[in-house]
This record gives structure tokens, sequence and C-alpha cells, in this order.
């Protein structure tokens, strides 16, 4: 991956032309389809950037395969829920401090069996004596809480139902969102790292939709498969912009339909926001591969036995940068909840969010984060139009055919599946043919 | 009485559902065993595999039922399975000239196999999708039962019934017979030794002149009939439904890795572990306790460790405690 003697010193210029390719492309879809569309894909390109950035600094520069990474995405939603919405203060009554109780307890446990398991000489009475531990403080756990999440659940279930949040700016969410998914990764990391690198597949496929079936089954945390929506903004809304006399006589000015005025506004002051964050990771990131760091990293994943024969501790930073990745993906998937202002824990589909995300980082050039970055917004639009691009081709194969037979309305139907399939094809081509992607590492 | 209505209940509710489930399991995680072992990667497509040798046995199945054939008591759909499998096979093998080969002859990283069959998994995925779509197709046909809960009541004076379905005596029977055929192919038979000896040493057993393309030709039709057989013995017992396929593959893998990866018999059990734990840990035991108390005295709970919707955290929490403990697998994980 890092022959420098290979890489190509015009490899600037190949960038430039390929960033501004992507821009024409977003450009070309304001021009043909309309500028709302435009923006609505650049903004959730943004997000999926960051993300291809969190599975770059794992894959690209150690080497780690995560296919979890729709469950830190999940998990940044959550955060998004639990800082801004507005506390639900009868659900608190009803059965907060039952809920609390009982998670304290559940880590008590936890904690309790880690301790008996170290603490214990090795033999029959250690197994039994964590068994007891666990057991004894799973039927307490379930005793405390299950009345409490009941009481809470119960609490005007049709709009609330859950103890609600913190009600703190949006915005907040954003770290957030990144040290939960942090938690979990090291969770995750203490496990199955320093194991055969399938086994950190797996344990990610894993705790992944482990972390989806936690969102849409405890009701008091996120409301479930009920949904939150109406989460708080960190822009403006439409109607308020409208309603406004100095955005009036702005959209006036330019001469602008209010409505579409006022819809892109918010969308460019989203994209505005996504864009420091963007800025500031990629600079992060940029800083940290050129630093003594980035070269031990690089040096790590090249060569892990000669890296930890120089002493460095090979298990501990790949742990480091595991938790890294993932907390800049839980970061993302915040943005993406305020972005779309509700979390819908039923569309989080693996295909989606952690394999398409894949996608990106490989087409767009592993261990490079310009490369993933483009990537991101390369992918992410063929994602979004392939689908219109499917269906015109579907409609010209069935032009001829005599329209509604089974066939072609069939045929019409399943043009939504074209998307796997093209995924997949370039997936496959860009392995196959320029494996170190369209920008590769320098 | 109570403790044979108690042994009754848990036998319905438990041992038969979580005995089919875990031969669909092993039949499934030796798929993955085996190309572990041989091919030497984690094949992130086995689930859609099996969706797609399922959905070619459903045409099959659907073309037969509208020719009007059908299999008696038993369900159409075993007619149709050898031709699933042939298509299976045939996409298995073109895919490998296609996709893998090339990363073979280059001697890729594993990780990079893996990448490679996730592109694979789109392609399948969407195929799949493209053809049948995304909705629940029930294929299943012929007598539903071979016991049913009434009959059985009637027949024992118990008050408990146990109904076992004809799908669920087909998978055990079907899997145990692939299994054996597959051990049989393994150890008896040159093709399967040879197999055996690239699993272990690849290079001893170019050395001795086995033919590797030929080890990994072989490799795939046997890939190909187990994913397809697992999948149809699913779709029979439960549903066909191309996501769940998907989400299959968590506990086969579950299973592969418990079991020891690259070990046949491993996957077996891994399969059956994951499956027992799974509809154990999941199932309200309040029934059967209530059999054991006094005169009319049930628990106030369901006595249910886990909602069913947990599953997925019954694998993934038996895979954590193996990786911590014992990292290569219960059995080892050895070669073929």
């Amino acid at each position: 991956m890092s022959d420098a003697a290979t890489a190509p010193r015009t490899s600037s210029s190949k960038t430039f032309l390929l960033f501004t390719l992507v821009a024409v492309l977003f450009i070309g879809t304001g021009f043909v389809q309309s500028w709302n569309t435009a923006l609505t894909i650049f903004n959730m390109g943004l997000i999926s950037a960051i993300m291809a950035l969190g599975v770059n600094m794992q894959w690209g520069y150690a080497g780690l395969f995560n296919v979890g990474v729709m469950g830190f995405v999940a998990l940044g939603g959550l955060a998004a829920v639990l800082v801004s919405s507005d506390p639900v203060p009868e659900a608190w009554a009803a059965g907060g401090p039952r809920i609390m109780l009982g998670l304290y307890l559940g880590a008590m446990t936890i904690l309790a069996a880690i301790l008996t398991y170290t603490k214990l000489p090795t033999g029959r009475l250690r197994a039994i004596a964590v068994l007891v531990v666990l057991i004894g403080g799973y039927a307490i756990y379930r005793t405390v809480i299950d009345p409490g999440v009941e009481a809470v659940e119960s609490v005007d279930p049709a709009s609330t139902g859950f103890l609600g949040g913190l009600g703190l700016p949006v915005i907040f969410a954003w770290p957030v969102g990144g040290l939960l998914a942090a938690g979990a990764a090291w969770i995750i990391g203490k496990t199955a790292l320093g194991l055969r690198s399938d086994y950190l597949a797996i344990a990610t496929l894993g705790i992944a939709e482990i972390i989806i079936a936690v969102l849409k089954n405890e009701d008091w945390l996120a409301r479930g498969v009920k949904n939150v929506t109406g989460i708080p903004r960190p822009v403006p809304y439409e109607v308020d912009l409208q309603a406004s006399e100095g955005f009036q006589g702005f959209a006036a000015n330019i001469g602008a339909d209010l409505t579409t005025a006022s819809t892109i506004t918010v969308k460019l002051a989203y994209a505005g926001l996504f864009i420091v964050v963007l800025v500031a990771l990629v600079w992060l990131s940029e800083k940290a591969w050129n630093s003594p760091w980035g070269r031990m990293m690089c040096a790590i994943r090249d060569n892990e036995v000669s890296a930890s024969a120089m002493g460095k501790d090979v298990k501990a930073r790949h742990l480091q940068i595991f938790i890294l990745g993932s907390a800049v993906c839980g970061m993302a998937g915040a943005m993406m909840t305020t972005l779309d202002s509700q979390l819908v824990p039923g569309t989080y589909q693996p295909l989606r969010f952690t394999f398409l995300i894949w996608v990106m980082v490989i087409v767009g050039g592993s261990g490079n984060n310009w490369g993933a970055v483009l990537g991101g917004f390369l992918i992410w639009w063929l994602w979004v139009q392939v689908e219109p691009m499917g269906l015109m081709l579907m409609q010209g194969i069935t032009y001829f055919m005599e329209p509604g037979s089974p066939l072609s309305d069939h045929l019409l139907d399943s043009a939504a599946h074209m998307r796997l399939l093209t995924m997949g094809l370039i997936l496959l081509l860009v392995l196959r043919f320029s494996p170190r992607g369209l920008i590769p590492e320098r | 009485m109570d403790v044979l209505n108690a042994f009754v209940a848990l036998a319905n509710f438990v041992i038969i559902p979580a005995t089919a489930y875990g031969a669909q399991l092993a039949l499934g995680a030796l798929g993955v065993t085996l190309i572990y072992g041989i091919l030497r990667f984690s094949n992130f497509a086995h689930g859609d595999t099996m969706a797609f040798g399922t959905m070619i046995t459903i045409f099959g199945t659907w073309g037969l039922q509208a020719a009007g054939v059908s299999f008696g008591p038993l369900p159409t759909a075993l007619i149709a399975l050898p031709l699933g499998i042939a298509v299976t096979a045939a996409l298995m093998i073109g895919t490998d000239r296609i996709v893998y080969r090339f990363y073979r002859e280059n001697k890729a990283k594993p990780v990079i196999f893996v990448i490679a069959s996730l592109g694979v998994m789109f392609i399948m995925n969407g195929i799949v999708r493209f053809l049948i779509g995304v909705d629940d197709q029930r294929f299943a046909d012929g007598e539903r039962f071979i016991i049913r809960a009434r009959d059985f009541r009637e027949m024992t004076g118990l008050d408990e019934g146990l109904a076992f379905r004809t799908t669920q005596g087909i998978t055990i029977v079907v899997a145990l017979i692939a299994v054996i055929a597959l051990f049989w192919f393994l150890n008896r038979t040159r093709t399967g030794k040879s197999m055996r000896a690239f699993s272990d040493n690849e290079d001893l057993a170019l050395l001795s002149g086995i033919n590797p393309d030929r080890v990994v030709l072989v490799t795939w039709i046997i890939v190909a009939a187990l994913a397809t057989t697992a999948g149809v013995l699913y779709g029979l017992d439960k549903s066909f439904k191309p996501f769940t396929y998907f989400q299959l593959l968590l506990p086969i893998f579950a299973s592969a890795i418990v079991g020891g990866l690259g070990n046949p018999l491993g996957a077996i059990l891994g399969g059956f572990l994951i499956a027992f734990s799974e509809v154990g840990v999941t199932y309200a035991f309040r029934k059967v306790v209530g059999y054991f108390g006094p005169e009319d005295w049930q628990p106030e709970g369901l006595l249910q460790l886990l909602s069913t919707d947990y599953k997925f955290a019954v694998s993934f929490g038996i895979l954590l405690i193996v990786l911590l403990f014992k990292p290569t697998g219960i059995m080892k994980g050895k070669s073929v």
C-alpha cells in the first residue's frame, strides 16, 4: 500500500480533477433536477464523507476490518435524542429513578462478575461463583428495572412513553454521539482486537445488530419503533424564515420564490455546519498522519511484527484507532439524525450504513483522507441517482413491451434494486483494476 | 404427570424448534467453515448464496406446481432442490472464475477476499431482490404436520400438546443425510481426502500433485449444495425473505467460530449450541416451571430471559464468551 516509489508526483492534479468532476456532478444535478435535490444529496454526501473518514482511519491506517458502522451510526442517532429531546417529567416521576437504579445494578453485576473472575483462583469454584453472580445480578436487575420500564412506557404512549432527553441544543449531541460510539468500540476492541481479523469483523457485525435491536425494543429509551420525531434543529425552520420580514426582503431582493429560498437557505445552513466538522476532521487527520504517531500507525499496519519488535504496543494502538474511527462514525450518525430531525430505528440497514460506507472507502482510496471524502460524495451521489437511472433504463427496456404485462410491471418495480447491483459491480471493478482506489495513498 | 407435561411443553416449544433451527444453522456453518478451511476467507456472501439457491428452488417449485407435479405428503420443493443446487453451483463456479480466482493467483491477503465477497454479496442480494422481490414467500406444501397437537393430547391423555411439523422432520432428516454424505465424501473419497490435505497444508498438498483448481471447484459445488439445502430447509420451516437470509449471516458465523473455524464437526456442534441457546434464552419458561409448583401456581413473570427480538444478542454473547476464553473455538479451529 505504501510503496512511495511508484506514487506519481502529479497525484495532486489528479485529486483536483476528480474533485472537480464530483463538483460537476452535483452542480449538474442542480441544473437538471433542482438545487433543492442537489443540496439534499450534498448534505448527506458530507455526512457520508465523515463516515468514510472514520472507516478509513480504521481500515486505511490500521487495517482493521469494521463491519459494524451501522451500529456506531445508530448510537450517534440515539445521542441526538438523549441530548436534545425535551425531558418528560411525568415519565421520570413514574419510573425514572427505578430504571436508573436498575441500570446501575446491571453495571455493578458485570463489574462484580469481572472482579470475581480476576480475584478467585482458577477452578470450578470460580466458574460457579461467576455464574451465581451473573444469574443473581440479572434477576435483581430485572426485578428492579421491569416495573420502572412498564411505568415509563405507559406514560402517554402515543406521544411520549419514554424518558426524553436533556433538552440541550442538538449540536451538543454530536460529540456525545462520538463518545457513545467510542464506548461501544472500547468493549468490542477489548474483546476482538488481537485475534484474527475475521473475528473483529464478525464481532462488529454482531454489535451493530444488537444496537439496532436495543433501539427498536427499548421504548423507554428512544420510543423504539414508534420513532422519535421533531428533534430540535440547530438551524431555523422554513416557516419561521418565511414569516420573518428580513428574509422576505432578502428573497425579494434576489428575486426568488419565498418557499424555495427558505428551503435552500436551511439546507445551506446545515451544509455550512457539516462542512465545518468535515474540514476540522480532515485537518486533524492529516496532521495526525503526518506526525510521528501517524508514521507509527503505518509502520504497525505494514509490519506488525517489526513494529512490536521496535517496542510499539500494537494492540493498544489498534484499540486507540478503532475507538477514534468509531467515534467519528458515531458523530456522523448524530449529525445525520440532526439533519433528518428524527430517529427511525427501522431504517438502519447494514447494506446502506455499513457496506455502502465500505464501498466509499475502497473506491475513494483506502489510506487517503481525501480519497475517503471523494468516495463519500461520489458513491452517495451514485447511490441516490442510480435509482432514477435504473428506472429510466427499465422504461427503455419495457418501451416496446405491452404496457401492463406482468413482465414489464415486474421490471419497473425492480428498478429500485439496481443500486445494489451497481454498488457491488463498482466495488468489484475498483478492487480488481484499481485496488488502491481513485486517490491512492501517498 | 406434571413432570411429563412440563417435558412435553419443553419439547414442543424448545427442543423440536431448536433442533430444526440448529440443523439449518449447522448446514450453513458447514459451508462457511469449508470456504474458510480451503479458500481461507470468511465469505460474507454466504447468506445471499443461501437466498439465491432458495429462490431458484422456489421458482422450480412454482414450475412443478403449475405443471401439476407434487411430492405427495412431502413439499414439492424437495424435488426442485437439485435444480436449485445445480444453478447455485454454476453461479458459485462462475463467481470464482470472475472474481476470486484473480486474487488467489495473486496470493492476495485474506481480507481482500473478504472485501471481494462484500461486492459479491451486494450483487447477489441485488439479483435476488430483482428476480423475486423483497416480500415474504411461503412455498411449503404437502402435509403440514407429522403429529398434531390435538392428536397427541388424545393419544397420550396429557394436558400439553406436542406438534411436530413435517418441515421440522424433513429438516432433521435431510440435514442428517447431508452431513453423513459430506463426512463420507471428505473421509472416504479421493477428492475429499485431497480437499482435507489442501486445507491442512496447501504447500504440501500441491507438492504431492493435488490439482488446486479441482479442489476449489469441488469446494464451491459442495458449498452451493450445503447453502441451498440450508436455505430451502429454513425457508420451508419458516418463510423465505431475502433480508432474513442476509441476517442469518451472524448466527451462522457465530456457529462456525464457536465450533472452531475450519472444523466441520465444530460447525455442527456450534450450530446446535447457538440454536438451543437462542431458543432457550428467548423462550418464556412460565408454563414449564408452572407444572412443578403446587396446583394453580404459576410464576408471575414470564420467566423469559430476553425478548425474542434479542436473538442476535444470544449468538453474539456466546461468540464473545468463546472469543474471550477460547479464541480457536470449542473444537480447536483445526482445518478440515
